[in-house]
């Protein structure tokens, strides 16, 4: 008993191009689980039985970047790090966004630290900050329907005349 | 008879000149020992049958800063024999801030000696493989030596290249 | 290519390396490689990095580069007060909070002398075999995903749910608790909480029975841990691997049996121990662990007593937010402890705890101020993964997930 049950007739609707790729791009956005410490451990706890993350789309977690279009920065990027982000970062096929996942990663939180980098948008455009630390899963979903709500509405122009994103870190 | 007191009348016994100072604090036993006998007397502790301190577990050192000795190099061995944690320390006393390495002895002061090494910048001599154990090869402090700031030192470590 | 074609042609050959696994073609393909694993890599438990030089697919040697989570704790630590520094203990082995909590609190109560109450140590106990139990669950958990069977860690994380909630109503945080305090504990622990642990513990055990049967009675599983990665006695000693690993390799030594803390001389509990050695010891290792854990916390259950659970030392434990806001004294104190700190003897210490990873210790020296002068970290991940290089050589590259699973490092508390 699905939609067509109700149909009478063949049905049609129309819409424009934009309106459907974006839907269909931000009811699946594949996740790169850049799990980097504690965050980590609660968004796994976002894809277990009791908050599934499956029910927005994105339970399908690739370890590789070259299959994601949204990167999950969970947990604290040191300077050493920072460096293997960026290069996973730029692996990505377009269009990719970016969830800073927590206070270390939007901030620095609550390393001051000589090792930390004090936000991790100082080298990566991010698209959505969670607050908390470590967020509970609900914030990351939350999170995640926001970025859904920011997908809903990019059109096909704003990925045109787009410059080339540097390729030279991750050539080398 | 008392497991301290063991331990101390056998040291005392063998390395009566080296050892500078015995103290128990909060029931922790610490020998301090002349820089140039920490192999001897750990192997020493390691082997005599009646000891037998056959794990290190940690090895650090303190930055007195201040002082005119300015590292002390502190060593943690356990017993499973005594069911007893020593604690050694042995004071760096000139500027060439080396001391002879304890892998021979134990080998998991390996990992333990290269981060005191990477933190406080002290050689230990006859060391497998002195490197950096956190900090990126390239980095030139280290940073637990009282003297580095607590945020770093601003362009000591890069950034990756800032996205367009 | 006509090396290798010989290679594939000489029934001889192909045999032995049949019947042997360790066996390597002599240069394969002329040259070992050199692949590098991490550390963004799911195996890896973090941003362990692992730098691979294979013969064919048999690892030849095997280096581990830290570092990468590095968040300078010990620096921190030295500029930081001793209360300021609790909230950090969490993320140490953000597997077991708690466990890291308590171990904290208690190093600082032995160098400044201070005593928390019956209640307040019988808490302890509780939450840290609670996190205990949490934190072995994730470790069987994720080492089942390692080798391929993930219907485990779903399993696993559902029963763990059930201790978070726990813990988020006992200190409001499910996650990072900063529940202890020096000289007691941030709040009592009430009845309904009492009351989910026990419901925890009836429905813990069908579920390790469900667990036990799904994965131990399956071929795969045990064939891919058993006689994989055997680390024996002496080495073990040797490489200063501690907790459940050392265990499981034949050393029956665990601190809450060798120098009680807190009241374990006064529960009933066994040392499970493995001789083997190999990854399947150490998987059956932290399931009997985890069973312990879970006797020593019905005993507890049953045995808490009433009363206070913050120590009466004014000078050193913070008085409770209601005597703040009605009295000067309690103001002043608690105003002197936190600008100033608690100020503990001149001297240096060192404590240590069984976690669930193994032995955390905690080593301060004190100059008398408010901040400690140093504090060093023994953490445990940090020593089990010594074992790696040992354990992996001579080993396939599917057997190094299998070793990285079973050892079970947190690179948060291994990078510090």
């Amino acid at each position: 008993m699905g939609l067509e049950a109700i149909l009478q007739k063949d049905g049609y609707v129309t819409t424009t191009i934009d309106a459907i790729v974006s839907w269909a791009r931000k009811s699946s956005v594949w996740p790169m689980p850049m799990g980097i410490s504690c965050c980590a451990i609660e968004m796994i706890s976002a894809a277990d039985p009791k908050y599934d993350i499956a029910r927005f789309g994105s339970e399908v977690m690739r370890f590789t970047p070259r299959q994601c279009d949204l990167m999950i920065v969970a947990g604290t990027v040191t300077y050493k790090m920072a460096q293997v982000v960026r290069r996973i970062y730029d692996q990505m096929p377009e269009p990719k966004w970016v969830i800073a996942m927590g206070a270390c990663t939007s901030s620095g939180g609550m390393y001051r630290s000589y090792s930390v980098v004090q936000g991790i948008d100082q080298f990566l455009p991010v698209d959505v900050y969670t607050a908390g630390c470590p967020p509970r899963p609900e914030n990351l979903l939350n999170a995640l329907m926001t970025l859904q709500e920011k997908i809903g509405k990019t059109k096909a122009r704003d990925f045109q005349n787009r410059p080339l994103v540097d390729l030279e870190l991750a050539q080398n | 008879m008392d497991v301290k007191a063991l331990i101390v009348e056998k040291v005392k016994e063998k390395f009566g000149s080296s050892l500078e100072e015995v103290s128990d604090f909060r029931d922790d036993l610490c020998l301090t020992i002349k820089r140039d006998q920490i192999v001897p007397l750990g192997n020493f502790l390691k082997n005599d049958p009646d000891l037998q301190f056959s794990m290190c577990k940690d090895v650090t050192a303190i930055d007195w800063a201040t002082r005119k000795n300015r590292f002390t190099v502190v060593y943690h061995i356990h017993s499973f024999k005594l069911n007893f944690t020593l604690r050694i320390k042995a004071n760096i006393t000139d500027e060439s801030n080396s001391i002879e390495s304890v892998t021979s002895l134990w080998k998991s002061a390996d990992w333990y000696e290269r981060e005191t090494y990477d933190m406080y910048g002290i050689k230990f001599v006859n060391h497998p493989d002195l490197r950096r154990m956190y900090m990126p090869e390239g980095f030139e402090h280290y940073p637990l030596r009282k003297d580095f700031p607590l945020l770093g030192i601003p362009g000591s470590l890069p950034f990756p290249k800032k996205a367009e | 290519m006509d090396r290798i074609s010989q290679i594939y042609n000489d029934e001889k050959l192909l045999k032995r390396l049949h019947d042997d696994p360790g066996l390597t073609i002599e240069d394969a393909l002329e040259n070992e490689m050199v692949i590098n694993m991490g550390p963004q890599h799911p195996a890896t438990h973090g941003v362990l990095r692992l730098v691979l030089r294979l013969d064919g697919e048999t690892v030849m040697g095997i280096v581990p580069e830290l570092g990468y989570l590095h968040r300078g704790y010990e620096k921190m630590a030295e500029n930081m007060s001793y209360i300021e520094f609790i909230p950090h203990t969490d993320r140490l082995d953000y597997l077991a909070t708690m466990c890291n909590n308590v171990a904290y609190v208690l190093a600082v109560e032995k160098l400044a002398g201070i005593e928390a109450p019956k209640r307040a140590q019988y808490i302890r106990m509780i939450v840290s075999e609670l996190s205990r139990i949490a934190s072995h669950l994730v470790a069987i958990g994720t080492f089942a995903m390692d080798v391929g069977a993930v219907t485990m860690v779903m399993w696993t994380f559902r029963e763990r749910e059930k201790i978070q909630n726990i813990f988020d109503r006992l200190a409001g945080a499910r996650f990072t608790t900063s529940y202890t305090r020096i000289g007691g504990v941030a709040a009592d622990m009430d009845d309904e909480a009492i009351a989910m642990a026990r419901k925890f513990l009836e429905e813990i055990e069908p579920a390790m029975v469900e667990m036990d049967k799904l994965m131990l009675g399956n071929r795969i599983f045990i064939d891919r841990l058993e006689g994989i990665g055997i680390l024996s006695k002496e080495d073990a000693i040797d490489l200063g691997i501690t907790g459940p690993n050392l265990r499981s390799s034949g050393v029956e030594y665990d601190v809450r049996r060798a120098k009680p803390y807190l009241f374990y001389n006064e529960v009933d509990f066994n040392i499970p121990v493995y001789t083997e050695g190999d990854c399947l010891a150490r998987y059956h290792q932290r399931g009997d662990e985890l069973r312990e854990s879970a006797k020593i916390l019905k005993q507890l259950l049953d045995k808490i007593p009433n009363g206070e659970v913050m120590a009466n030392d004014p000078k050193k434990v913070l008085p409770h937010k209601t005597e703040i806001y009605s009295k000067m004294e309690e103001l002043i104190h608690d105003f002197m402890i936190i600008n100033f700190g608690i100020n503990p003897p001149v001297g240096d210490t060192y404590f240590s705890v069984e976690n669930p990873k193994g032995e955390l210790g905690f080593y301060f020296v004190s100059n008398g101020t408010g901040n400690p002068w140093k504090l060093k970290i023994h953490s445990p991940s940090f020593c089990n993964l010594q074992a790696i290089p040992k354990l992996c050589k001579g080993a396939m590259v599917s057997d190094v997930v299998a070793i990285i699973g079973s050892l079970d490092p947190v690179m948060g508390e291994a990078d510090k």
